[in-house]
């Protein structure tokens, strides 16, 4: 798979065509799954690793019926293809950071994601734009249910499927979607709705840049439980769970226009004008801002900007995009000016309209 | 009993048993346990996870003899021990899951608040194929006799390994 190719093209799920998807960015669910006849990959030799990633990329290239998937050897690329391929969100910062034999399998509309020697043998992701969970679990399902017609999975008839580590065991399922809540971050009321998440044993996390702090006002809310309750089940604890927060979050935001519509207003321009004129701009201060400005556009503060086009500004202005789409390497100083630069000419275009489409 | 941080009830009950440490026990709820397993420097290699913190909870209301050997208890099949299960937090084949399953009982339960799985099953599982967990135990035997310089025995292990294969393969779906 050509990377610079997918660097300037738009994942699926950026493209804000989902249900609610001005709040809600993306719906995604993972399985994971092990081989019967290998050790978990905390005990894998690296002969077992090479077997394991063999095993898996012939048969999951087996299953392709239009030649959709394609596949990339990750412990051959550079760590900047991998840092890409970690903001892309297909794979994971372990994934990346990990050694030996791993690869993925990626579909061309980016929806779908194969890990093979994660933390487990096996993890197959299906990401979609917008609240649609329903869609996401019927795809990931069909696709495991095809790749299972080719291997043996670890599976215990009480304890479900078998995995590396026991908070998966059972259905291996993780259902999240992910969330841009800036009005109950604004109004101080987004930890409220942690506590009241994790009583009903949801996970919640920020979107982590390149520090560990929670940028952009994203938040990623997902179950805990992977025993004892079917996949449905869990499909349908985090999916009923989302409604209540877009609820909370409309309120807040209208609230905000209510009482304090100067203040948001005058924060939402000067938000856009940062990014519109800034000759040096870091990756925490650009998630801030353009948190800011995709809560604008929503309100119809901002009339001449659209929520795809901002979503493809979060992703193409992170460092490994960065570099890739501008073809070299850049330190962190050159990187402030490029994504500055990239800012400048993708917000300030002639016909007032944001980023190309691809 | 309360969190240490903060009003909760406490309901994880860590011990920190690391060497050269004091001997320390925390008493946290569900937030600060996880707040504290992503803060504690993480061994090279291996981080934190929920499941080895719950795993120290073992150590609560063990003999220091009862845990030194329950440690050096190792899986037949792969050979991690429980030590280093509690260690890292990951374990290291399927067939733990048989070996250690007293140990683990209570982790699950902790975790899931169940024990028995309800969803989807594979139309073929490795169940009724014990087989498949041997060829584990195989591979780590034939490695070891090779490290050992003994290919007599290595080689005596890769026929078996092969026919072990072949067999596999063979089966059909069930
Ligand atoms: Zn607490
Ligand atoms: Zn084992």
């Amino acid at each position: 798979m050509d990377l610079n190719a997918l660097a300037n093209s738009t994942g699926e799920w950026l493209r804000a065509s989902g249900p609610e998807s001005d709040i809600v960015m993306s719906s995604r669910i993972r399985l994971a799954r092990n081989l019967a006849e290998f050790p978990f990959i905390s005990r894998a030799t690296d002969q077992d690793r090479n077997e394991i990633e063999r095993q898996l990329r012939e048969r999951i290239l087996q299953i392709q019926s239009s030649g959709q998937l394609q596949y990339i050897n990750v412990s051959e690329l550079e760590g900047i293809d991998r840092q890409f391929l970690v903001e892309r969100q297909l794979i994971s910062r372990e994934h990346a950071e990990s050694h030996g034999a791993r690869g993925v399998a990626i579909d061309g509309r980016e929806q779908i994601s194969l890990m093979i020697n994660e933390e487990d043998h096996l993890r197959i992701q299906c990401m979609h734009s917008g609240l649609d969970l329903a869609a996401a679990w019927e795809q990931i399902n069909q696709i495991d249910d095809l790749i299972e017609e080719r291997v043996t999975y670890a599976f215990h008839p009480r304890l479900g499927y078998l995995t590396a580590c026991p908070t998966n065991v059972g259905t291996g399922v993780r259902v999240s979607v992910m969330l841009h809540l800036p009005a109950l971050v604004i109004t101080k009321q987004i930890e409220k709705v942690f506590r009241s998440l994790q009583k009903i044993s949801l996970a919640v996390r920020g979107l982590y840049g390149e520090g560990s702090q929670a940028m952009g006002d994203f938040y990623q809310i997902s179950n805990q439980i992977t025993l004892g309750r079917t996949e449905l089940d869990l499909v349908q604890q985090v999916g009923d769970v989302v409604p209540v927060l877009i609820d909370y979050e409309r309120r807040a935001r209208e609230f905000l226009v209510r009482e304090k519509h100067e203040t948001l207003h005058d924060q939402v321009s000067r938000a856009y004008g940062i990014l519109r004129t800034a000759q040096t701009i870091s990756s925490e201060e650009t998630m801030h801002l353009l948190s800011r400005v995709r809560m604008g556009v929503n309100l119809g503060l901002i009339p001449d900007l659209a929520i795809p086009d901002l979503n493809e500004l979060f992703i193409h202005t992170q460092p490994a995009h960065l570099q890739k789409l501008r073809g070299v390497e850049l330190d962190t100083e050159d990187r402030n000016i490029e994504r500055a630069r990239y800012l400048r000419s993708h917000l300030n275009k002639p016909d007032g309209h944001g980023a190309e489409h691809n | 009993m309360k969190c240490q941080k903060c009003d909760k009830p406490a309901t994880f009950h860590i011990t920190e048993l690391e060497k050269g440490k004091h001997q320390q026990e925390l008493h946290l709820c569900e937030e600060h346990a996880r707040l504290y397993l992503t803060q504690t420097e993480p061994e090279p290699g291996s981080q934190p996870t929920l499941a080895g913190a719950l795993a120290q909870q073992l150590a609560v209301g063990q003999t220091a003899e009862e845990l030194e050997k329950l440690d050096k208890k190792a899986c037949p099949v792969c050979g991690i021990t429980f030590f280093e299960f509690r260690n890292q937090g990951r374990l290291g084949c399927p067939h733990d899951y048989i070996f250690f399953e007293k140990e683990l009982e209570p982790l699950i339960a902790n975790i899931h608040g169940e024990t028995a799985h309800v969803g989807k099953r594979p139309h073929r599982y490795a169940g009724g194929t014990a087989h498949k967990t041997e060829l584990i135990r195989m591979r780590r035997e034939m490695k070891e006799a090779i490290s050992e310089e003994n290919y007599e025995r290595a080689s005596r292990l890769r026929d078996e390994i092969r026919r072990v294969e072949e067999q596999t393969q063979q089966s059909p779906p069930e």
